[in-house]
């Protein structure tokens, strides 16, 4: 037997560390939600489809922009000492995934920019002519849109991959300590990105391209899951304690039900047979993985809060 | 330079408290917080059975991933005796550092920072013990430098059985239990 009594009770950290609620999870949501956006705009305009009038990479530069304002915003309400944000740009911490996240976004920004400025949406466009003339300097000047495509590609991927390693290097908390955390955040926050553009793509030939990749990356997801559950289970015995939580413990229904159930799986099912022309596409099955990947963030913020080294001393 | 760390004869504490007590009184420590508690741990079974007094608090670990993981520099390691301390008015809040502890040692301030046991560091540099060490009426705290071997924590480590706080966690804790 081994019995612990302590006489510590400090707010959000007993019985149970609870630091990050809501916020946390958004945030990192719409980042690799973002991400995805910003890989697949990039691709497309790489691949030489921004030629299309309708092509989607006009479109979602200011859904990017607005989401990861929205974002930025939900971290920014998670800071619990408001007036001293400024002090994130005051310095850059080598050894820091949060200040590497902090100036990723600052370069975001910008080349999110360009890719709009491709095509500046009509309602700012009518109010600022010069836009039009930008548009023009950069449609003259095939090599300045492929670097706009390769840049968009390349931040998008640092910013997913941020995402992720923002948690895993956390050794304290057995569950994030995992090196799969990284492609399991960029692989969700892409198939959450092409179940949204696939929805408001307007050209047919890319909607379809969009499915059949979304479906693949679903794939990859599962196999991911699976990956960073067998690494846990096969370490050591605070890890194993970890991966138990998603497996048969406190989070195990909403993991199974909603992340590996509703989130991937059934979505996976019924893109399959819509891209096979069995069923019609419908909205439904990119819902549920948006929605799936928005739980899967809860859950890891979440269950990997309450895994613990304390923790495998108290059971 | 110095390295300071603590040793806590585990046989001597009653586990009265007074530690405790003497830190929220000298770090005003905000109420219901805490920057030391006790936690006794019962091991065995009947009638083979011990108990251990620990009065615990931040490790001042020299592996430090709260430091790692502070974004702004606000967690930092102090010129003098390697502690652990924050700088609140860098510290944003984002409470990194307190997922990143393995010991939870850290808590928000309601004042909005990180804060946690800063070993006393404004008596400590006027050459006077940390308030925990300085009251605790069995004289079960020890508070030295742990590079030097002729300290009273280097000989106490050297010559009783002791042990630190969940070593696997791999951050080199500086605070040593004698059994
Ligand atoms: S005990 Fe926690 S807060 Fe203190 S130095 Fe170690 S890791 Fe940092
Ligand atoms: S809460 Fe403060 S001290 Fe802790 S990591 Fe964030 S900025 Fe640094």
């Amino acid at each position: 037997m081994q019995e612990l009594t302590t006489t510590r009770h400090n707010p959000q950290i007993d019985p149970t560390m609870h630091v990050w609620g809501w916020e946390i999870p958004v945030y990192l949501f719409l980042g690799g939600l973002v991400a995805g956006m910003m890989i697949i705009s990039g691709y497309f305009i790489f691949s030489k489809r921004f030629k299309n009038k309708d092509c989607v990479t006009y479109t979602l530069p200011i859904i990017s922009l607005i989401l990861l304002s929205l974002g930025m915003f939900s971290l920014f309400l998670d800071l619990e000492h408001k007036f001293f944000v400024w002090r994130l740009y005051t310095t850059f911490k080598i050894s820091s995934p949060m200040s590497w996240g902090a100036w990723i976004l600052i370069l975001v920004y910008p080349v999110i920019i360009a890719n709009m400025l491709m095509d500046p949406p009509k309602f700012i466009a009518s109010k600022f002519p010069q836009l039009h003339k930008i548009k023009d300097y950069i449609h003259e000047r095939p090599a300045l849109i492929q670097n706009i495509g390769v840049s968009n590609m390349l931040l998008g991927g640092m910013l997913g991959v941020y995402t992720g390693v923002l948690l895993s290097t956390m050794g304290s908390r057995p569950l994030w300590n995992s090196s799969m955390l990284w492609v399991l955040f960029l692989v969700s926050g892409l198939s959450t990105a092409a179940a949204l553009v696939h929805m408001i793509a307007k050209d047919v030939d890319e909607r379809e391209l969009l499915a059949k990749a979304d479906n693949g990356f679903l794939t990859i997801e599962i196999f991911v899951l699976g990956l960073l559950i067998i690494g846990l289970l096969t370490s050591s015995a605070v890890h194993i304690n970890a991966a138990k939580l998603l497996i048969d413990g406190p989070y195990a229904p909403a993991f199974w039900v909603f992340v590996v159930g509703m989130g991937v799986v059934i979505p996976l099912i019924i893109q399959l047979l819509a891209v096979n022309h069995k069923i019609k596409h419908t909205p439904i099955a990119p819902i549920m993985v948006i929605v799936g990947g928005l739980i899967l963030r809860f859950i890891i913020v979440q269950a990997g809060q309450y895994s613990h080294y304390l923790n495998a001393h108290f059971r | 330079m110095a390295r300071y760390g603590m040793v806590i004869d585990t046989k001597k504490c009653v586990g009265c408290m007074d530690c405790v007590v003497a830190c929220k009184t000298e770090n005003n420590v905000p109420e219901g917080h805490n920057r030391d508690w006790i936690v006794t741990v019962a091991n065995g079974k009947f009638p083979d059975v011990n108990l251990e007094i620990q009065s615990q608090r931040c490790n001042h670990c020299d592996n430090t991933p709260c430091v790692a993981c502070c974004p702004t520099g606000a967690s930092h390691v102090h010129d003098v005796g390697g502690v652990v301390l924050v700088e609140h008015n860098m510290c944003i809040g984002c409470k990194a550092c307190l997922a990143a502890c393995p010991y939870d040692a850290r808590f928000v301030h309601p004042d909005g920072y990180a804060d946690k046991c800063t070993f006393c560091i404004h008596s400590v540099e006027k050459g006077e013990l940390p308030a925990c060490v300085s009251v605790c009426p069995t004289h079960c705290m020890y508070f030295g430098d742990l590079d030097d071997p002729n300290s009273e924590v280097s000989k106490l480590i050297a010559s009783r059985k002791n042990h630190p706080l969940i070593p696997e966690a791999g951050t080199k804790p500086r605070i040593f239990y004698l059994t």
